[in-house]
């Protein structure tokens, strides 16, 4: 089956705005100002959360961003500005601009062999889950987090190879990996027997042009979006003009031959539990539920930690294998049981993707105002300097907010149901989705229940 | 399409249609006059859930135990503060159904923009609406990959 895909290289100012270091360079420069920015406020600012940049920027401003259009429409768009592996890149490099004399990583040591998949994503990204209630409204503890990744990423790039951080630890770029498989974007090569018999391998190993792949893929072998940071490396040391940027369709990446793996899996029950978790504590009306949250090492927190860790590495995954139970019941295929749970957690993606956006509808349009003061008074010092600081907390959309968040979860069901129906099709057994569609349909009238009842 | 799958599918897209628009009974009830006390404290609001009728004259009794606390109720756009041990009063009718939540429109804390209560005026047709395009989508794509699935291929690869 041929699919929709559009080369955006093929003009030629695109080519040269991607071929050039110069434009990632200004925006992540931009992008590291305004961390090291964060963090200044988060640290010296005023402690009340929604009066403090940092908090407002980060995770109302940021986050909209990110899931609301980043994360959905270009994939790992992010990663390509990050600004948190600059400075460990520069230090690898020897250079802020260009490949630099270390360009090909030889100096480092490869990552661990056992730790290279995303259980230590997923482990960061539960971590922070536990904290997140506190993390989310108390800027000093946003200010010692990012100050914290930074420093890690720097150390990791000290010591191992290329992007490690980005690839095998961040929190975040675990998430963002896993749902830019939906995104209508990616970086492929346009003819992958060119690659096979090219020696050199330049887009790995690096060349006088570039660095070999700071994410430690081979771009010939590429099949999804997961691991590819969209940096543009590999299109400056092709030697043979053989990568594309492509448009393409949504979720192209969610074919059965790309199979996940159980990491990423649980990547998947991760995201859509915590989506759950934090519709049910930041927007519902249970107050004990906050408190317990932010009462951290008491027997509440303790409580909800468990009860989190509970539902996203245990009783989602379980309910899931048994739901893959029935359907290999239903219709038989030779498919261990393991491997089509994998299978169809790739199916969950787009619920994913969709409860996290729908999520995000509530809290940035209900809080999103915070920005206008906070942008006149980033260190909430009574400073003035837009004018604006004046202004009052108005939430924006409250009326239109659960219409949407309805028409995104039902749209969430139906992509996820129709990737489920898509491989157990190719698996020529198409009755095995059916349990797959109930377990999105149980979720799904959750998350309504959750956000709109 | 043989006539019953056209049959099938037209009281498919009846029923969509009908859930997601139709007007649905509504119990009338005669508007009555309700007032309650909230206590505003810790973050949280309790009552934190209020269940009224459309049409119902509302009387909210704020009032807060610790810091300065305002109660905005979404949709309606109406708010009230109220200061450490004082009351203050809202009142107005209940005249648009579903659910609304209620929230802290004075920063009180940390946990400031999570202090949420919810208004319930009448049923929450939106979420019964959501619930009900949610299962008609997955019989709809049932039967789409049923009348389909004769053509599927086996690629899937066995590690």
């Amino acid at each position: 089956m041929t699919t929709f895909k559009y080369n955006l290289l093929q003009h030629t100012w695109i080519k040269k705005l991607a071929t050039n270091r110069w434009p990632l360079l200004i925006l992540r420069s931009i992008a590291l100002g305004g961390f090291v920015f964060v963090i200044l406020v988060g640290i010296l600012g005023t402690p009340i959360g929604n009066h403090n940049f940092a908090i407002v920027a980060v995770w109302i401003a940021w986050w909209a961003a990110l899931m609301l259009l980043l994360v959905p429409f270009l994939g790992r768009g992010w990663c390509a500005v990050c600004p948190i592996p600059m400075p460990g890149e520069w230090l690898q490099n020897g250079v802020v601009l260009g490949p630099g004399k270390n360009s090909q990583g030889k100096k480092r040591r490869r990552f661990p062999k056992p730790l290279r998949s995303i259980w230590l994503q997923n482990a960061a990204f539960s971590l922070l889950a536990l904290f997140s209630v506190v993390i989310l409204t108390r800027p000093l503890v946003t200010a010692w987090v990012l100050l914290g990744m930074i420093l890690l990423a720097v150390a990791l790039s000290l010591v191992f190879e290329r992007r490690s951080f980005c690839r095998y630890v961040c929190p975040v770029g675990g998430f963002i990996g896993l749902y830019s498989q939906l995104a209508p974007v990616e970086l492929r090569v346009i003819d992958s027997q060119v690659c096979k018999s090219h020696a050199e391998k330049s887009c790995y190993q690096g060349s006088e042009n570039g660095s070999g792949c700071p994410w430690n893929v081979f771009p010939g072998s590429l099949t999804v979006n997961t691991n590819c940071g969209l940096c543009m490396e590999c299109l400056r040391t092709c030697d043979y003009d053989n990568i594309a940027l492509n448009l393409r369709t949504f979720s192209a990446d969610l074919q059965p031959q790309n199979q996940s793996k159980l990491d990423e899996a649980y990547k998947a029950f991760i995201m859509l539990g915590s989506a759950l978790v934090y519709s049910a504590v930041m927007l519902g009306p249970w107050g004990t539920l906050k408190q317990a949250t932010s009462q951290i090492g008491s027997l509440p927190w303790f409580g909800y930690a468990m009860a989190l860790l509970a539902l996203t590495w245990g009783l989602l995954p379980g309910l899931f294998y048994l739901t893959n139970r029935v359907g290999l019941f239903i219709a038989p295929t030779p498919h261990p049981p393991h491997q089509t749970f994998t299978a169809y957690a790739v199916a969950l993606l787009p619920l994913g993707l969709t409860a996290w956006v729908a999520f995000s509808f509530s809290f940035v349009f209900a809080n999103i105002s915070y920005l206008w003061p906070a942008l006149s008074d980033p260190f909430g010092w009574g400073w003035n300097l837009l004018g604006t600081a004046a202004l009052v907390w108005t939430p924006y959309l409250t009326s239109l907010t659960p219409l949407l968040q309805m028409l995104v979860l039902i749209g969430g069901l139906i992509w996820s149901s129709y990737t489920a129906q898509k491989i157990a099709g190719e698996c020529k057994a198409p009755h095995q989705a059916w349990p797959v569609m109930m377990f999105s349909l149980f979720v799904t009238i959750l998350l309504l229940w959750l956000l709109i009842a | 399409m043989n006539p019953c799958s056209r049959i099938f599918w037209l009281f498919l897209a009846l029923a969509v249609l009908m859930v997601a628009f139709a007007p649905l009974p509504q119990v009338q009830t005669t508007p009555s006059e309700h007032t309650f006390r909230i206590k505003a404290h810790s973050f949280e609001f309790s009552p934190a859930e209020i269940t009224v009728n459309k049409g119902d004259q509302i009387t909210i009794e704020l009032t807060s135990l610790d810091v300065v606390h305002g109660l905005y109720l979404d949709d309606y756009g109406l708010q009230v503060k109220a200061d450490p041990g004082q009351t203050e009063i809202l009142t107005f009718t209940a005249n648009r159904s579903g659910t609304f939540r209620f929230r802290c429109s004075v920063t009180c804390g940390d946990l400031h923009p999570f202090m949420i209560g919810k208004l319930h005026v009448g049923a929450n047709l939106l979420f019964w609406r959501g619930s009900g395009l949610a299962v008609l989508a997955i019989i709809t794509l049932w039967a789409l990959f049923s009348n389909n699935s004769n053509g599927a291929r086996i690629t899937m690869k066995v590690k």
